[in-house]
């Protein structure tokens, strides 16, 4: 056993036996953060915070959510809406934040490939984000579920019917994930146990790594520029605060990451208490029927764009295309072959494809919000066709770049 | 080195029970998703098929799911092709369109437009006519007939008689 001492205060009882100070330097006080970044770095912060509201709003629902086919729909709309006291409050953050988490997830990603941000030795840090990108998605399609509305349960009809893959007919895996021929109380409960446990679990166990892989590479600035971390924070331990170029996280740079975070609530709380209904669609007030599709299904917002993929073409190509745009972006430190960390103005070419990809994919993301009808139906297939052709010719663009 | 084999030999040993354990939970995992028996015992249906009128589309419900049941009117009947008729199920002498109601897309259930005799799915924009057949794309194929099994004027929904099985092996249906 280690040596212990007479304890001179409660803090430096506590550093005895778990060293409190150590893991102080470790998560703050030595965390070096470079000085040249702006407010879109504040994205993680803001995505934690926004995780940690969604964490407790969802505590608060789930004292008075009953996972059953019959209770489910007044559980929510009448329970929880009506009846106790504030409960409206903890639906509308638990619902705009949900949406507006992937907002920030966007914003995030797109910062991340403007920057350059998923090169070589910060390959960890786009895997385990793209890991959470894939898990929050699995965790807001199965939030979706549980109202147990209209949009919910032909949601998870078609989304599950995607898992008999076309033409390779795999029915049974697909009344095996369900758990009944149709979507019923047994998906019902095994989403609400996926929403409530197991997804939650992984998400905070991938926040953990993608915490943790920033730790050796550091994080990405504004110029690519390529810090001494080492020599630069022992300029800042030895006095030379204005000289060296990264500072504290804790409390320095924090305060920035805060000031932003406060911008983003009042935002926030705009939305829940005045505009919350952008995020409750209106045919999820009519309580599952199994015997009508509503007129027109389409996913929330931000699953619009893929969804647009998927949309025009014949039932396997579709698939296949949809397939692709899940998994592309997790290739991308790869299939930008550049060894070029530095913004996308200042890279030429990549800068256009930058751009082309954003366009692109809020233009998926209009079309797949509108009926598949005439022009609609054209424009969305050309969007899907630039979609894949820009990956697809990402490597070659990336190739021949200048040295900057 | 004798010592560390040693300890290589109960490690591989460990691993094997290991292995069998995570191997086994495995199944009971895959096993506990299945349908549960009381899904599967109320999978059956049994329609009574001479109380539906003639050329008007009723809705049945078996396994949760829309069942397309249409009486053919004699001007259908005498209009229809040859893949049309291979589609047809005769019970008491009627003929009729049995369909599992569900775009074969992506599942949505087609609203009927009687003045039209056709089926349009609005998810996709996926259209039938009245025998069930695609008309327009993206439905990969006509509309899928539920197993059934025909006791005099009855059809038992779920259970597989020799005229679905003909049906199954000619690939009319999946």
């Amino acid at each position: 056993m280690a040596h212990f001492t007479k304890a001179t205060s409660v803090k430096d009882w506590l550093n005895q036996r778990l060293a409190i100070e150590k893991v102080e330097k470790v998560m703050a006080s030595e965390y070096w953060i470079p000085k040249n970044i702006n407010f879109l770095w504040a994205m993680g912060m803001i995505l934690a915070i926004t995780f940690a509201l969604l964490l407790v709003s969802g505590i608060f629902l789930l004292m008075y959510y009953q996972p059953h086919v019959d209770f489910a729909f007044d559980s929510v709309n009448y329970t929880i809406m009506r009846e106790v006291d504030f409960g409206w409050l903890w639906r509308h953050v638990h619902g705009v934040a949900a949406s507006v988490v992937f907002l920030v997830i966007y914003i995030h990603m797109f910062t991340g490939i403007y920057y350059g941000s998923y090169k070589k030795g910060r390959e960890m840090i786009w895997i385990s984000g793209m890991l959470l990108f894939v898990t929050f998605s699995a965790e807001a399609f199965s939030g979706y579920m549980l109202p147990w509305g209209q949009m919910s349960y032909w949601a998870g009809m078609v989304i599950t019917n995607i898992f008999s893959l076309g033409d390779l007919h795999l029915d049974g895996l697909v009344e095996w994930i369900r758990g009944d021929y149709v979507p019923a109380q047994a998906f019902l409960t095994r989403f609400f146990m996926l929403h409530v446990l197991l997804l939650p679990l992984a998400i905070m166990g991938l926040i953990g790594l993608h915490f943790a892989a920033l730790r050796i590479p550091h994080v990405n600035n504004q110029d690519g520029e390529e810090i001494d971390f080492e020599a630069e924070s022992k300029k800042y331990l030895d006095g030379d605060k204005a000289g060296s170029k990264v500072m504290r996280f804790g409390n320095d740079f924090l305060s920035k990451d805060m000031m932003v975070v406060g911008v983003f609530l009042i935002f926030f709380f705009y939305l829940v208490f005045y505009n919350y209904s952008f995020a409750l669609d209106p045919v999820n007030f009519d309580p599952a029927d199994m015997l009508k599709t509503p007129a027109h299904i389409y996913p929330e917002w931000y699953f619009l764009w893929s969804y647009e993929i998927l949309r025009p073409f014949s039932v396997n190509i579709g698939l296949i295309a949809f397939g692709f745009a899940q998994v592309i972006f997790v290739l991308l430190p790869w299939l930008d072959r550049s060894p070029n960390v530095a913004p996308a103005n200042r890279r030429g070419a990549f800068s256009i494809w930058f751009w082309l990809l954003l366009i692109d994919m809020i233009v998926l993301t209009a079309m797949g919000k509108l009926p598949p009808e005439g022009i609609f139906s054209t424009i969305g297939l050309v969007a899907a066709l630039g979609f894949i052709i820009l990956w697809v010719a990402l490597p070659f663009i990336t190739m021949n770049e200048k040295k900057v | 080195m004798h010592n560390s084999s040693r300890r290589g030999f109960m490690g591989k040993a460990f691993g094997a029970v290991a292995g069998v354990g995570a191997v086994g939970s495995l199944v009971a995992m895959k096993k506990s998703w299945d349908p549960l028996p009381s899904v599967k015992a109320a999978g059956f249906t049994t329609l009574d098929m001479t109380i539906y009128p003639e050329g008007e589309l009723i809705t049945e419900k078996w396994r949760g799911k829309p069942i397309f049941v249409l009486k053919k009117t004699a001007e259908m009947i005498a209009s229809q092709t040859e893949s049309q008729k291979a589609r047809s199920v005769t019970v008491g002498g009627s003929e009729f369109m049995i369909a599992i109601g569900l775009c074969t897309h992506l599942g949505c259930i087609p609203s009927y437009n009687p003045a039209e005799k056709s089926f349009l799915c609005a998810c996709h924009g996926g259209m039938f006519n009245w025998a069930g057949e695609v008309t327009k794309v993206p439905p990969p194929r006509a509309f899928d007939i539920p197993p059934f099994k025909i006791e005099g004027n009855n059809m038992i929904l779920g259970e597989v008689g020799p005229e679905y099985k003909a049906m199954k092996d000619s690939g009319i249906t999946l």
